[in-house]
C-alpha cells in the first residue's frame, strides 16, 4: 500500500470527491494543474483589486473633511492594504511569489476590480464607493468564506468580519449628506448616479458568458453565480437607497412579487467590456501610480536587503 | 532589482487572549524576526486581537505530507477509546 | 479668558498642530510606500498622529467653551495661526527624508511626552500618557529604518544622509519655548524642552555613529512654526486639507 502511487485520474477523483463533501483543500494536497491556476487567476485579481483600490479613496485622505472622517479613512484604506496582504499570502500557499503576481498586474496580465478604473470626484464618492463597492464585495466575499480552497476561505473569513465596518461607515458617510444641506444631497445622488452602474458590474458577466465560472462552481472555488450574486446585491441595496432618500439610475427598477426579487436595467455591457479592456478614465493612472510606488521602493529593499547581509556577516564574524 | 520575494516569509500566530493558544493568522514578509514582529502588529492586531504573537519562518516549518496522511492519521482512527463519547453512562451522570 | 488659560489654550493648540501637520505629511504615504507591509505600518503612525491631534483639539475647544469645536480648530484656521514646529510641515520627500524625520521627531517625543506625563494639568497628562505608548513604537521603527538605509547600500545611505542634512536646520526649534510654555513651566503643566537638548543630542548622535552616517555639519537654522511664521509648503497643503470646509462653509460631514 505505502507503495503504490494512484494515478491522475484517481488523484482528480479524491480531489473532486473531497470537494463535494465539503472538505477543504489545503496547500499540500493534491490538486489539479488548473484548479491551481483558476484560483491563482481569482485570488490574485483579488488581492489587486484590494491594493489597488485604496488609489479611489486614499485620494481624498489629505482632504477627509473632519477629523472623525479623515481617521476612519485612514483606518479603511489601510484595511485595504491588509486584505491585499492577506489574500497574497493565502495565494502563495499555491506556489507563486508576491513579486510574480504584481509583475503580472504591471504587465497588465492580471486584472482587478474594474471599478476603480472610475474616477473618485468628490467626497460623496468616498462614501459611495464604502456603501456599494464594499457591499457588493461583501456579497460576495461572504460566499467565498466557504470556497473550498482553505487558506482562501479563512483569509475571507477574515476579510469579512473586518469588512463590515468599511460599509456602515460608507453609509454612515452618506446617511449625513443625505440629510444635509442641498449641494450635499446633490453630491450623494451623482455620487449614487456614477457608482451605480459599475456597482452591477461588480459581479462580471451574465452567468451564460462567463468564461471561468461553470468549472468554478464545480470546484466550489465560487459558491454563488455572478447573477445571483446581483439579483442580492440589488436586492439588499435598493431598500437602502431608499431610506437615504436617493434615486437609483434605473427606470426600470421594480419590485417583482413573483419572483419575490427586484426587477433591474440592463446593464451596458459595452461599457463593461470597454473599460475592462483598458479605456476607463483611470485605468493607466492606476498602474502607474502602484508601478511609480513600487519603483520609488527599490532602492528601499535593496537597502534592507544589503543590511541584512551585513548584519549577518558581522555575526558570523563575531562568533 | 531587490523584491519583497528576497524577504522571507513569515507564519504569523497570534494569542488573542490570555489562556488561548496561539493560532495561525496569515503570514507575511519581512526581513529579519524583528521586522516580521512589528509588521505582524501592523498587519494582523489592528483591532487589538492580540495579546502575544510569534512569528515563524514559513522555511522552518515541517509539514507533514500527502502520502504519509495514511500512516500518520489513519492508525490514530482505530483508537475511539480516546473520545469521550465513546463512553456511554447513565443518564444521570451523563454530564460528565 | 483670562491670561493663564489663554497661555494653556495656546500651548495645547501647538500641540495639536504638531500632531496634526505632521499626521496629515505621513497620511500622503498610503498607498505610495515601498511595500506593502510598509503602507500598513505607515498608516498606523499617521492615525496616531491624527488621533493625537484630534484628542489635544478637543481638549482646545473645551478650554474655550466649545465657542469653537475640535474640527473648526483644525479646518478653519489660516496658516499664521497654526503654530506647528516647521519640521513638522516638510514634503515627504523620499523614504529616506520621512524615516529621517520620523528619527528626530520620536526621539524628541518619548522623552518629552515621557515627562508630559507628569504634567498637572490632568488632562494633558492623559494625552501624553498615550502618547508616549505610541512613541516608544515609532521610534523602535524610526530607529531601524534609520540603521538599514544608513548601513544599507550606497544609494541609501547617501539618500539618508541627504534626508539628515536637509532636516538639521529645523531641529534648533525643537528646543524653543514659547512665552505660553516658559509661563506654565512654572506651574509644572508644560516641559521644559531646553532641557531635552543634550539627552536627545547623545541618542541621535549614537544611532547616527551606529548607521554610518555623519552628524551634519549644517550652519543654518531657522524657526518660525512658533509664531505662525511657516515655510512656503504649508499653505498648499492647508489648501488640500481644509477643501472641503472652505468650499462648504458650516457643513456636517
Amino acid at each position: 500500500m505505502a507503495d503504490y502511487r494512484m494515478n491522475e485520474a484517481e488523484l482528480e477523483k479524491v480531489f473532486q470527491d473531497r470537494i463535494d463533501d465539503e472538505q477543504k483543500i489545503e496547500p499540500k494536497d493534491w490538486m489539479p494543474d488548473t484548479y491551481r491556476k483558476n484560483l491563482i487567476r481569482q485570488m490574485s485579481q483579488h488581492a489587486h483589486s484590494e491594493v489597488i483600490g485604496m488609489q479611489p479613496e486614499g485620494n481624498w485622505i489629505t482632504r477627509a473633511p473632519s477629523l472623525r472622517r479623515k481617521m476612519i479613512l485612514l483606518a479603511k484604506v489601510q484595511d485595504e492594504a491588509g486584505h491585499g496582504l492577506y489574500i497574497y499570502s493565502a495565494a502563495e500557499t499555491l506556489g507563486i511569489s508576491r513579486e510574480e503576481m504584481v509583475q503580472a498586474l504591471h504587465d497588465g496580465k492580471a486584472k482587478y476590480a474594474s471599478i476603480f478604473n472610475y474616477p473618485s470626484l468628490t467626497w460623496a464618492d468616498v462614501g459611495a464607493i464604502g456603501w456599494l463597492v464594499d457591499g457588493a464585495a461583501i456579497v460576495n466575499q461572504i460566499t467565498l468564506q466557504r470556497t473550498s480552497y482553505g487558506p482562501y476561505a479563512r483569509a475571507m473569513v477574515r476579510v469579512c468580519k473586518e469588512e463590515s465596518f468599511h460599509q456602515r461607515q460608507g453609509y454612515e458617510s452618506l446617511l449625513v449628506l443625505a440629510s444635509g444641506s442641498k449641494e450635499q444631497q446633490q453630491m450623494a445622488q451623482d455620487a449614487l448616479n456614477r457608482w451605480w452602474w459599475p456597482s452591477l458590474m461588480m459581479f462580471g458577466p451574465h452567468d451564460a458568458e462567463s468564461a471561468h465560472s461553470a468549472q468554478s462552481m464545480k470546484w466550489k472555488i465560487k459558491r454563488k453565480s455572478n447573477d445571483e450574486l446581483r439579483q442580492a446585491f440589488v436586492d439588499q441595496t435598493v431598500p437602502q437607497a431608499q431610506y437615504l432618500g436617493l434615486t437609483i439610475p434605473d427606470p426600470k427598477l421594480k419590485w417583482n412579487e413573483e419572483r419575490g426579487h427586484y426587477d433591474f436595467g440592463e446593464i451596458d455591457w459595452d461599457e463593461f467590456y470597454r473599460v475592462i479592456n483598458g479605456n476607463g478614465l483611470c485605468n493607466r493612472q492606476r498602474i502607474v501610480h502602484h508601478r511609480r510606488a513600487h519603483d520609488n521602493g527599490a532602492w528601499v529593499r535593496e537597502a534592507v536587503e544589503a543590511y541584512d547581509e551585513k548584519q549577518k556577516a558581522r555575526k558570523q564574524q563575531a562568533a | 532589482m531587490t523584491t519583497t520575494s528576497d524577504f522571507p516569509l513569515f507564519e504569523i500566530f497570534i494569542r488573542s487572549n490570555r489562556g488561548l493558544d496561539h493560532k495561525h493568522v496569515g503570514s507575511l514578509h519581512a526581513k529579519d524576526y524583528e521586522q516580521a514582529l512589528e509588521y505582524a502588529r501592523d498587519c494582523y492586531t489592528r483591532r487589538s486581537e492580540g495579546v502575544s504573537i510569534w512569528v515563524v519562518k514559513s522555511s522552518d516549518i515541517v509539514a507533514s505530507q500527502e502520502e504519509d496522511a495514511v500512516s500518520f492519521y489513519d492508525p490514530m482512527d482505530d483508537k475511539p477509546y480516546r473520545h469521550a463519547s465513546y463512553y456511554k453512562l447513565p443518564e444521570a451522570v451523563n454530564n460528565m | 479668558m483670562n491670561g493663564a488659560r489663554q497661555k494653556l489654550l495656546d500651548f495645547v493648540i501647538a500641540q495639536a498642530d504638531d500632531a496634526m501637520v505632521l499626521g496629515q505629511r505621513l497620511s500622503e504615504w498610503c498607498s505610495n510606500a515601498p511595500y506593502l507591509e510598509e503602507d500598513l505600518a505607515l498608516t498606523n503612525v499617521a492615525l496616531d498622529y491624527v488621533g493625537r491631534a484630534k484628542m489635544f483639539y478637543e481638549y482646545a475647544s473645551k478650554l474655550e467653551a466649545g465657542k469653537r469645536s475640535a474640527d473648526d480648530i483644525a479646518f478653519l484656521r489660516d496658516g499664521r495661526d497654526f503654530r506647528n514646529l516647521l519640521i513638522m510641515e516638510l514634503p515627504i520627500g523620499d523614504f529616506a527624508f520621512s524615516m529621517a524625520r520620523q528619527f528626530l521627531v520620536d526621539v524628541f517625543n518619548l522623552e518629552y511626552m515621557a515627562l508630559l506625563q507628569q504634567s498637572s494639568d490632568a488632562e494633558v497628562a492623559a494625552i501624553a500618557g498615550k502618547a508616549v505608548k505610541e512613541s516608544r513604537y515609532h521610534l523602535r521603527r524610526s530607529h531601524e529604518w534609520v540603521l538599514r538605509l544608513g548601513d544599507g547600500t550606497e544609494e541609501s545611505h547617501a539618500r539618508m544622509q541627504k534626508g539628515l542634512d536637509e532636516l538639521w536646520g529645523y531641529i534648533d526649534e525643537l528646543f524653543v519655548n514659547t512665552d505660553a510654555e516658559v509661563a506654565l513651566i512654572k506651574e509644572g503643566v508644560a516641559i521644559d524642552r531646553a532641557l531635552l537638548r543634550d539627552s536627545w543630542s547623545n541618542q541621535v548622535e549614537a544611532v547616527l555613529q551606529e548607521a554610518t552616517l555623519s552628524k551634519p555639519g549644517v550652519e543654518w537654522t531657522v524657526t518660525g512654526g512658533r509664531q505662525g511664521i511657516h515655510t512656503e509648503h504649508f499653505g498648499h497643503m492647508l489648501a488640500e486639507m481644509q477643501f472641503l470646509q472652505r468650499a462648504y462653509p458650516g457643513l456636517e460631514w
